[in-house]
């Protein structure tokens, strides 16, 4: 490959690994407070409708990427109403949230739009345009916010009481603070966080919601969020070795690859996009399988108080 | 702020379902109101479209056929403690097991007669592939610790790729374009509803219910065994309720939670031969299409029961073949419509039960201190 | 005559949880600047009062007066506001963080970490010079040691302004040397004006320790004044009462012993954090006695019937049951252990002895479903065999309601007990011929508790031999033939029934072996 190709596949992995990024992040401070999030897909998803659907109706990019917030806080505020004030199973909850959000999302657009399920194209005015070096606004702030929610987390007061309450929330309650409180909080800002990773989608990304655009992306955010050890700056590297594999793998379809010692015609071996599409799917299992260092997740998540 | 609630049992049991159902098609009904679709003709079409007619019928068991592996693959778990979030994966790996015996011995034994040799062999392919599936996770949760629903669902995503790579190379039918395998051989097909009746000179639309049909209310009824007049069934119920009391009960908790898993994934790999030895006769892509999380809903609504997943089973089976019908002649609803009262009822029997139990309760009090 | 400044006072305390009647009219009176004991056994009241004190509990009558003056105290946070600081027996601390975080925590004085870090470190170095409170500050809590975590929770009782400092059992997680180390601190403390408040049952440590005591003994003040004023023997005595009663039908009942059913030679047991939890028990069991095991909870009782029957593995030592040698190379299994006739009734019911949300007949069957009795070679359940045999446990066991499809958690604890006596009785195939029994009747009725006595008493009658834990000395006294105490994992003495004095067990109980002079261990 040529220095005009690895560029391009740079700005392909930025560009693939923002909205992972921001759901990472946005899975990251619910986590650490405590609170399994397997709604990401869910979340990301019915926001990434809300855009389209709002940019469609309203034309207007504010109301869009609103839309998509408002969707995106809503969902966290359920999921903190089912499972932070009545305790109920977090991970069944992020599952029902999932299936939910993806039936929801195309029976909306259906009705509203037709045209199986998508909504309609928006034109550019209504998206977020490459700025400089081929990358979007959302971006630059999904890169920008991972310092900002490393410094929320560990430099200040509020991030350490937040980390307390997914480590120990008796204590939290010992010490007079609120875990409820807390919890909620993180999940606000994770439901804003998910709001902007569906925008991504439909107001850079591409141009419009269609069917489970999100393809898996919420669960591969998850898997970058363990990967990184619960940290912003190692989910960021996950999501970015992610976001290579992504672009890569359609790079590399068709390419051959040599495998010395193997009689013909085994020698020679293509490999299969399949193959680096399971890679990240594959890697977090190897990883909580404990083989490659240790991921410690925060001792008291899953456990309601 | 949620107090548990002691119910009755049959409340538990009967009442509990129902109301989570209602509310979820409560909430149904008004995002249909939203979209501009009377709920009630909406409702009534749909019940016309599942049970109005032996086609109908035919098609919503055939639906509830899968369900009924793919649920008991999620109550099994369950009872175990476990949440299996990889039926759809387990469910895919068993189709790959049953195709690849369908295409090697099936295709030696081509003939329909040798059906009695090669679909028993089938059938333990999809089971030991479902199996396999899953003994993966669940070894690693045993040995390592390593958090099951996440491991789970990233084999969902793993086994699709290795599907799909499968089937656009060494798998691929030649000279097609589809991404599927060549059909099946007479002797790897499951003789159809409407053939077996034919036999016995009734006159049945032909659709893609087949004999797995027996072979799911079979597993419903083996599973209800397991649990509830085996010794190992009951050593596995101590395990889910408490640990603590199953080791002081000589029971190894690890071993159970790794048996259930393997029971659990060899039940969704039966859905390969409903999908593909019944109705498909072939290997493709797209055959389990979401039905290993139906099972969840399945399983949470049917409270983790055989006989609750049968009928929990029919019920989704009706949703989804009553959606069919709906999508064909009304326009703007979208089968997608089920999947959203699947979701809605996952939430309120799953994850908001804490929410509707105490709310029973509470009006419960209120009508019995009136009474009293 | 020197006024003494009342720091805590505490005026008719009572307080009530349901049946159990916890503090009655409590009134002790702390004086500022001193340390003060608080003594009793499990159950006497102790952590209820203290959990008043810090707003964690709400009594139902009575005042309370901080340094004269009378408070309300509804939550801890007013409790921390009025000077009290507690230090839990369990530790809440984050193992992950560092020691400077988990004091930060609830407390921090900037919104911005890394100056609040900074502040509290200034403000903690003052306090550590002044007090004497060693704690690698920078270091995660995890990686320090039990005695280190100790003073870091006082450390952040103490940076919230306690002028009052409560320990609830505070040398029961210490080696002898940390608990020295931390008498040291207390006096330190209390030099600088500290009050502080000791919960605690291990009398030597008061006269060590303390300048004034109060005892507690079912919820009542039964001892309240200076150290000076008062020996160990009255204290030991206050604290266990002269309610016992001898109620033994059979008085006289010379040691008529069987053969040996158990041996038990040199058990020890270390808990996965190291701390050595069964030290070299040596005795042996008898057929056809009860022999008791007194000594208050935590003393390692517990991990000796959960190591008799196979729940745990020690690491040295041997148990001779039934023809063989068991010991950590090849040890008891549950299952194995009921085979061969040893039989357990656990000391926390809810947990391990029975499956509650069960229907009773499943529950009766708990342990024993491997038995021929009940499944079948090809592991089926015997469906009615079991459900027969657990109708009988129900009825030879008075046990209400006798409904077997009933849920387990539907029965009241004194039934549930029964039930577990009448499994561990009636299952096996024979007769068992050792059975271990852990607190039968915590939280059990009295009607329950007569008829548990009486089928305890049977079956010992009937050759079995039964080792009985309880903290309750009364039960001790009145079943056991035999009554060794366990203190610290050892069993510190051994006395047959008649010889058993309130004096002499309670000594033994609070860790003074009543072959040591008083005046050696007062010097510590």
């Amino acid at each position: 490959m040529d220095d005009a190709q690895w560029l391009s596949l740079l700005v392909s992995t930025f560009r693939v690994s923002a909205p992972l990024v921001f759901c990472a992040l946005a899975g990251l401070l619910s986590e650490r407070a405590g609170v399994i999030d397997l709604g990401l897909e869910g979340k990301m998803l019915l926001s990434a409708f809300a855009a389209g659907a709002a940019g469609a109706f309203t034309g207007s990019l504010t109301a869009a990427l609103g839309a998509a917030l408002l969707v995106g806080f809503a969902l966290s505020m359920l999921h903190g109403f089912a499972c932070v004030t009545h305790r109920g199973d977090q991970v069944v909850l992020g599952i029902a949230l999932t299936m939910t959000a993806a039936g929801l999302s195309v029976v909306l657009a259906v009705a509203w739009f037709g045209q199986g399920g998508q909504t309609p194209p928006l034109p550019n005015t209504l998206r977020f345009l490459p700025l400089w070096f081929g990358q979007n606004f959302l971006v630059y702030l999904a890169l920008g916010l991972v310092p900002v929610i490393w410094f929320f987390l560990f430099r200040t007061t509020i991030g350490l009481r937040l980390r307390a309450t997914g480590e120990n929330p008796a204590m939290v309650e010992a010490a007079g603070l609120s875990v409820t409180l807390l919890r909620y909080g993180a999940l606000a800002i994770n439901g804003l966080l998910c709001g902007l990773a569906g925008s991504y989608l439909v107001l850079a990304q591409g141009a419009n919601f269609s069917p489970h655009m999100t393809a898996g992306r919420g669960y591969m955010a998850l898997a970058a969020m363990i990967f990184g050890k619960w940290h912003p700056v190692g989910a960021l590297g996950a999501c970015l070795l992610f976001g290579f594999l992504d672009a890569a793998a359609i790079r590399l379809q068709g390419v051959s690859v040599s495998l010395p010692g193997l009689a013909d015609p085994l020698s020679v071996v293509e490999i299969p996009v399949q193959a680096i599409q399971a890679l990240p799917y594959l890697m977090t299992v190897i990883l909580l399988a404990g083989f490659v260092g240790h991921a410690r997740a925060p001792a008291a998540l899953g456990i309601p108080k | 702020m949620s107090r548990p609630v002691e119910l009755p049992r049959w409340m538990e049991l009967g009442l509990m379902p129902l109301i989570n159902l209602a509310l979820a098609l409560a909430v149904c009904s008004a995002v249909l109101a939203v979209v501009g679709l009377p709920p009630q003709q909406v409702f009534t079409m749909l019940l016309k479209g599942a049970f109005g007619s032996a086609a109908g019928w035919s098609y919503t068991l055939f639906y509830a056929t899968t369900f009924v592996f793919t649920g008991l693959a999620v109550a099994v778990a369950f009872h175990g403690g476990l949440f299996n979030v990889g039926g759809e994966g387990q469910a895919m790996i068993g189709g790959l097991g049953c195709a690849l015996i369908a295409l090697s011995v099936g295709e030696q034994l081509a003939t329909d007669l040798a059906a009695i040799v090669v679909l028993p062999m089938m059938v333990v392919a999809a089971m030991l592939g479902g199996a396999l599936w899953a003994a993966v996770p669940a070894v690693l949760l045993a040995w390592r610790g390593s958090h099951l629903v996440i491991t789970t669902i990233m084999f969902n995503f793993v086994a699709s790729s290795l599907l799909a790579g499968l089937l656009v190379g060494p798998l691929k039918a030649p000279g097609s374009m589809m991404v599927e395998t060549v059909a099946f051989p007479l002797s790897a097909r499951m003789p159809g509803m409407h053939q077996m009746l034919q036999r016995f000179g009734v006159d049945w639309p032909r659709t893609p219910l087949n004999l797995t049909l027996l072979i799911a209310l079979a597993a419903a009824i083996a599973v209800g065994l397991y649990l509830t007049r085996s010794r190992l069934g009951y050593e596995l119920r101590t395990v889910g309720f408490s640990s603590d009391a199953a080791r002081y009960a000589g029971i190894q908790p690890d071993r159970h939670r790794v048996m259930s898993l393997l029971i659990a994934g060899a039940l969704a790999g039966l859905v390969g031969i409903n999908e593909l030895a019944g109705a498909q006769h072939r290997l493709l892509l797209d055959f389990v299409l979401g039905a290993g999380f139906t099972g969840i809903a399945v399983s949470l609504i049917g409270r983790n029961h055989p006989l609750g997943i049968v009928l929990a089973s029919i019920l989704f089976g009706g949703l989804y073949q009553g959606g069919a019908e709906l999508a064909f002649e009304l326009p703007g609803f979208s089968r997608d419509m089920v999947t959203t009262l699947q979701g809605l009822i996952v939430l309120f029997s799953g994850a908001m039960a804490m929410v509707s139990a105490p709310l029973l309760g509470w009006i419960l009090n209120r009508v019995g201190s009136r009474d009293g | 005559m020197h006024q003494a400044v009342s720091a805590v006072q505490l005026r008719s305390i009572s307080k009530r949880f349901g049946a159990i009647h916890a503090n009655r009219e409590v009134t002790l009176s702390v004086t500022a600047g001193s340390i003060h004991g608080l003594v009793g056994e499990n159950g006497a009241g102790k952590s209820t009062l203290m959990a008043i004190l810090y707003g964690l509990v709400q009594a139902d009558r009575g005042t309370i007066a901080i340094h004269g003056k009378t408070v309300a105290i509804n939550n801890s946070r007013t409790a921390i506001a009025l000077g009290i600081g507690m230090v839990h027996q369990h530790f809440l601390l984050i193992d992950s963080m560092s020691a400077l975080d988990n004091v930060l925590l609830g407390a921090e004085p900037h919104w911005r970490l890394q100056r609040s870090r900074a502040i509290v470190l200034e403000q903690l170095k003052v306090l550590i010079q002044q007090t004497g409170l060693e704690v690698d500050l920078m270091r995660p809590v995890g990686e320090l040691t039990v005695g280190a975590r100790q003073r870091l929770e006082i450390l952040k009782a103490l940076l919230r302004g306690a002028s009052v400092l409560i320990l609830d059992e505070p040398t029961a997680v210490l080696t002898p040397s940390e608990a020295e180390q931390l008498f040291v601190t207390l006096r330190q403390l209390r030099a600088r004006g500290t009050t502080i408040l000791v919960i605690t049952h291990k009398l030597k440590e008061v006269m060590a320790l303390c300048d004034a005591v109060t005892v507690l003994r079912a919820g009542q003040v039964v001892f309240d004044g200076p150290i000076a004023q008062c020996s160990l023997d009255q204290l030991a005595q206050a604290m266990v009462g002269r309610r016992v009663q001898l109620q033994r039908p059979d008085v006289l009942r010379t040691t008529r012993k069987g053969s040996v059913s158990l041996a038990v030679r040199d058990l020890s047991w270390r808990d996965p954090q190291g701390t050595q939890r069964v030290s070299g028990v040596t005795f042996d069991l008898y057929a056809g006695e009860i022999v008791g095991i007194a000594g208050v909870a935590g003393n390692g009782q517990s991990e000796l019937l959960a190591l008799l029957s196979g729940m745990l593995k020690p690491q040295s030592g041997q148990v001779d049951f039934r023809g063989t040698i068991w010991n950590s190379a090849r040890w008891l299994d549950p299952t194995t252990a009921r085979r061969l006739g040893l039989a357990h009734v656990p000391e926390d019911r809810h947990r391990f002895g029975v499956v509650l949300p069960l229907p009773l007949w499943e529950s009766a069957l708990l342990g024993y479903q491997r038995s021929r009795r009940f499944a079948t070679a090809w592991g089926w359940v015997r469906r009615r065999a079991a459900r027969s045999a657990a109708q009988v446990m129900l009825e030879r066991y008075d046990v209400r309601p006798a409904q077997l499809d009933l849920q387990t958690s539907t029965l009241s604890g004194g039934n549930q007990q029964k039930l577990i006596l009448a499994r561990e009785a009636l299952a096996p195939e024979h007769v068992p011929e050792v059975l271990l029994v852990g607190q039968p009747t915590r939280g059990v009725d009295i009607g329950a508790i007569e008829l548990i006595y009486d089928r305890l008493r049977a079956m010992r009658d009937g050759g079995t031999a039964v080792l009985l834990v309880s903290s309750e000395l009364d039960e001790i006294l009145a079943l056991a033939d035999r009554v060794l105490v366990m203190n610290q994992g050892v069993i510190v003495g051994e006395l047959a029934n008649e010889d058993c004095s309130e004096a002499a067990l309670g000594r033994l109980m609070a860790g003074v072996s009543s072959r040591t002079q008083v005046g050696v261990e007062a010097a510590l």
